[in-house]
């Protein structure tokens, strides 16, 4: 890497930080707990819009691998979304009907909120739909795991998306709040991921699973990005280029070892495909919000309109994080 | 007769208070050091729950930092204080506040008390030990590191490569052997005297005090010198890893703590709740006389460390994407492609499954899609049979299939008419064993109902195709064990070529073949290739001049030149 492009990074990583800067004035504060945060909480950072069903087990799932704060964006929801997080004693929200896009799929604010109250705190950056796997979660809690990345001195860890999808069509069983929605959508593709690097930002790119198979067969090079870095030790310098795919400084990116060495990493189980899924679809087709104007979201739709079964005969189902170590899905590393 | 403990202790504090007090219970007195940089008001509260104890006394606090002098210091200011004040202590057990008991404390002082002149020290050579750090073993003893190695690592490295580069060296005070080892130990009170007695020690302490990481080596090289009796080992468990930190314990160590009836280990993690409570609880039964046995625990951490140096052989992931040249295998396990065998026999693939219960694909390359065995739409781990997904990266295709399939041999067909961007990857892995049957595309194209003119367009494209990929597998650089017949070398003798193929490609030795797969009928086919050259094109990969001798069917051994 060049002096002149680590130069332009940097530049990059400024505009980022100004432009989250800016765009502080789209968010007004609902409720802001953030004075109980205290020093070593570990916090997770969230965009949501109408997920109310999905937020109960979302808020019980983290809260019981050791999340202490949850800060939330609410992008204009209408259905109580809003309400039920306010309610929460450890949930601080910030609400905006600015545009989705506009603030680059949400990153804007959440930079912005992070380089506020993030700043020396582990912070997960992760949707309503993904639930972080990591080596020894059924036994140790997150904080035993950030606890090990900060005495070896490791900032980020990565955890590729598995997309989790139900044995037969996606509306058959109907999805309620509350419900671990692994009970439904249990089954995973194991073994047909593709990965290159990114020689700018040095992040990994990772396609394929059973979105790939299905909806992106023909054109391949736009099936959905897999790779993201969800847990970063922040700091307030630090900023997400794309979704939380690749940060700045490109450091952070290096989740993997490219010397033939496993680091250790995670997996964020994916449970987009719910029978709340083709509402879902239909809506956000209409918002015209997503990236690369809801391409995903089109071909989706389409494909949806056949009532697809995911599933297949060499779907994997799950069972707990050491059956994703092993098909190699995700590593231990070195802790043990 | 005792043993005195001696914790060194500089973060969770609330720990460091209930392992003390559970060896004061046990009738240990305990000297503890607290780090100077620990702030008061979680230093006052440390003190002040142990104040009740009348066996626990604190040192004066010295700023601590990891791989300096002050640790040494530290622990000597210590024990200075439990030999004087403690008379009846024996042995002096060095821990920190991370260190937990894992067996009743009687247990240890009875186990010392018949053996009350051994000391027992980890303490080896600089020649014997490979658990070095930054690549200084020896160097550690002769250079200077006045530079922080966790804070100014740059800095750390220059000052190194320029002492190397004027080939500075200190002079190791004369007696002094050099040795090394882990920190923690317990000595006899005759050993420890003696060291921190010594009328040489100003001496020894200067020299220590710019050795890197003295609490490695100080007590270590100092107790070769006085002590009789050296057990080179530590009672205290603790593990490093590739980084030269130390292993942590979690709450689902437990019984594997427990089966490795070790004394004390380290590092337990603050909030191991379980470990504590079953630790620290008071011992049951009867007392178990066993020694420590901590194989099963190293060979947990040492698999760690290798899976975080070398990696599962094989696997592209998230976490393990290694540079060209740097795989440790670019695929998990051998597996055999085959070149021109299924258009020379008729139904190979079938033949192949029967004859060896090898998983035989067809070609998996093919352009129009991927044909797995059976035909299948998706495949081991979800692979789509879609030309387009595959060719999108067909390395990690191949690394996906061969991972997806451990322990099931793979087998697959391969040719001129298949996309050929796999090639390279193919010649340059190892576990792929390549046989070749050269000219072979060109049967097909003889049974074809095509026009010549297309046949021979067709022909010439396709044998430019094979022979570049024949110049790859057998370039210098190859590494796939290749094996390449002419085809008319194979088809005068099929049979010896055929048995060493599946010789090689079955995971387990077979019989004798006894029955060869059906030829293609090739009668005329030494006419087609003459028609070809008639027409200017030469093909010369099958290696049949016009009079070489190829039988009309093929299995006979008795060739029939007729053609």
């Amino acid at each position: 890497m060049s002096a002149i492009q680590s130069y332009r990074l940097r530049l990059q990583r400024r505009k980022w930080l100004i432009r989250a800067l800016r765009k502080r004035r789209d968010l007004t504060a609902v409720r802001n707990r953030t004075s109980h945060i205290r020093p070593g909480d570990i916090l997770v950072f969230s965009t949501v819009r109408n997920e109310k069903v999905r937020l109960s087990f979302f808020l019980k799932y983290y809260r019981n691998l050791g999340v202490d704060h949850f800060v939330f964006v609410d992008n204009g929801s209408t259905d109580g979304t809003r309400e039920f997080l306010e309610d929460q004693p450890d949930v601080s929200l910030w609400a905006t009907e600015k545009s989705y896009k506009r603030a680059r799929f949400g990153m804007d604010w959440l930079n912005w909120l992070q380089m506020r109250y993030g700043h020396k705190h582990w912070c997960l950056t992760v949707d309503v739909d993904e639930f972080l796997v990591y080596p020894f979660c059924d036994t140790r809690s997150l904080r035993a795991l950030t606890d090990w990345l900060d005495a070896s001195s490791i900032k980020s860890f990565g955890a590729m998306i598995l997309d989790m999808y139900p044995k037969g069509r996606i509306d058959e069983q109907p999805y309620r709040s509350g419900q671990d929605p692994f009970e439904i959508a249990s089954w995973f593709d194991s073994g047909n991921y593709v990965m290159s690097r990114n020689a700018l930002y040095g992040n990994l790119w990772i396609q394929g699973g059973p979105r790939a198979r299905m909806f992106f067969a023909d054109q391949p090079e736009r099936a959905p990005a897999l790779n993201k870095v969800p847990l970063v030790k922040w700091d307030r310098r630090y900023a997400f280029v794309s979704s939380t795919h690749m940060l700045l400084p490109r450091g952070l990116n290096l989740v993997y070892d490219e010397w033939g060495g496993e680091k250790a990493s995670g997996c964020l189980l994916h449970a987009k495909f719910l029978s709340t899924f083709g509402k879902k679809a239909k809506e956000e087709l209409e918002r015209k919000q997503h990236f690369a104007n809801s391409k995903e979201y089109q071909a989706y739709n389409e494909a949806m309109k056949a009532n697809p079964d995911l599933w297949c005969k060499w779907s994997e189902k799950y069972i707990n994080w050491r059956q994703l170590e092993i098909l190699g899905l995700m590593s231990k590393g070195n802790w043990a | 007769m005792t043993v005195g403990i001696v914790m060194l202790a500089h973060t969770a504090l609330h720990r460091a208070s209930q392992v003390a007090r559970h060896w004061h219970a046990a009738g240990c007195p305990v000297v503890i050091h607290v780090d100077r940089r620990v702030p008061d008001d979680e230093f006052r509260p440390f003190v002040d729950s142990l104040s009740e104890l009348e066996n626990i006394r604190f040192t004066r606090r010295l700023k601590c930092d990891w791989g300096t002098w002050s640790l040494v210091e530290a622990s000597q200011i210590a024990s200075e204080m439990m030999l004087e004040k403690y008379p009846q202590v024996s042995h002096v057990y060095l821990s920190s506040g991370s260190c937990l008991p894992l067996r009743p404390v009687q247990e240890l002082i009875d186990y010392l008390a018949e053996r009350p002149k051994t000391d027992f020290i980890e303490s080896a050579t600089t020649e014997d030990v490979p658990w070095t750090v930054g690549g200084l073993d020896k160097e550690r003893f002769t250079l200077r590191f006045p530079f922080s190695w966790k804070k100014h690592r740059k800095l750390f490295d220059a000052y190194v490569r320029l002492q190397r580069l004027v080939r500075f060296k200190r002079r190791i005070p004369p007696g002094l052997v050099p040795h090394m080892g882990s920190q923690w130990w317990c000595l006899t009170r005759q050993t420890l005297s003696a060291i921190l007695q010594d009328p040489d020690r100003a001496t020894y302490d200067a020299y220590f005090r710019r050795v890197w990481i003295p609490d490695e080596s100080y007590y270590q090289t100092l107790a070769r010198l006085y002590s009789t009796r050296i057990e080179s080992r530590s009672l205290t468990l603790s593990k490093f890893d590739f980084q030269g930190k130390p292993h942590i314990f979690y709450d689902d160590h437990l019984q594997l703590l427990r089966r490795s009836d070790c004394f004390v280990a380290r590092k337990i993690w603050p909030e191991a709740n379980k470990l504590y409570e079953a630790f620290l609880s008071s011992p049951e039964g009867a007392m178990n006389r066993a020694e420590p046995n901590p194989g099963k625990i190293d060979r947990i951490f040492s698999k760690a460390v290798e899976r975080r140096a070398k990696g599962r052989p094989g696997l592209v992931m998230q976490s393990r994407f290694p540079h060209e040249g740097w795989e440790n295998g670019l695929t998990a396990a051998p597996y055999a492609v085959l070149e021109g065998f299924s258009d020379l026999f008729v139904d190979f693939e079938a033949w192949l499954t029967k004859a060896t219960g090898l998983r035989v694909h067809g070609h998996l390359f093919a352009k129009d899609r991927v044909h797995f065995t059976g035909e299948q739409s998706v495949y081991n781990g979800c692979l789509s049979d879609s030309a387009s997904l595959r060719d999108y990266n067909p390395k990690a295709f191949l690394s996906s299939l061969i991972w997806n399939t451990r322990g099931e041999r793979q087998c697959f067909q391969f040719g001129p008419r298949d996309v050929q961007k796999i090639g390279p990857t193919l010649a340059r892995d190892p576990n792929a064993q390549i046989a070749v049957i050269s000219g072979a595309w060109a049967i097909p194209l003889f049974n074809s109902n095509m026009n010549f003119a297309d046949i021979r367009k067709q022909a010439a494209e396709l044998q430019k195709i094979e022979n570049m990929h024949l110049e790859t597998l057998r370039a210098a650089t190859a590494k796939a064990r290749v094996r390449i017949w002419t085809m008319a070398d194979f088809v005068e003798a099929p049979m010896e070529p055929l048995q060493t193929v599946i010789d090689e490609i079955a995971p387990r030795p077979l019989r004798r073949l006894n029955e060869a797969p059906r030829m293609v009928d090739l009668t005329g086919f030494g006419q087609f290739l003459q028609n070809l050259k008639n027409q200017g094109m030469h093909p010369y990969l099958m290696g049949i001049s016009r009079s070489a001798a190829i039988p009309r069917r093929g299995n006979r051994a008795a060739a029939n030149p007729t053609w």
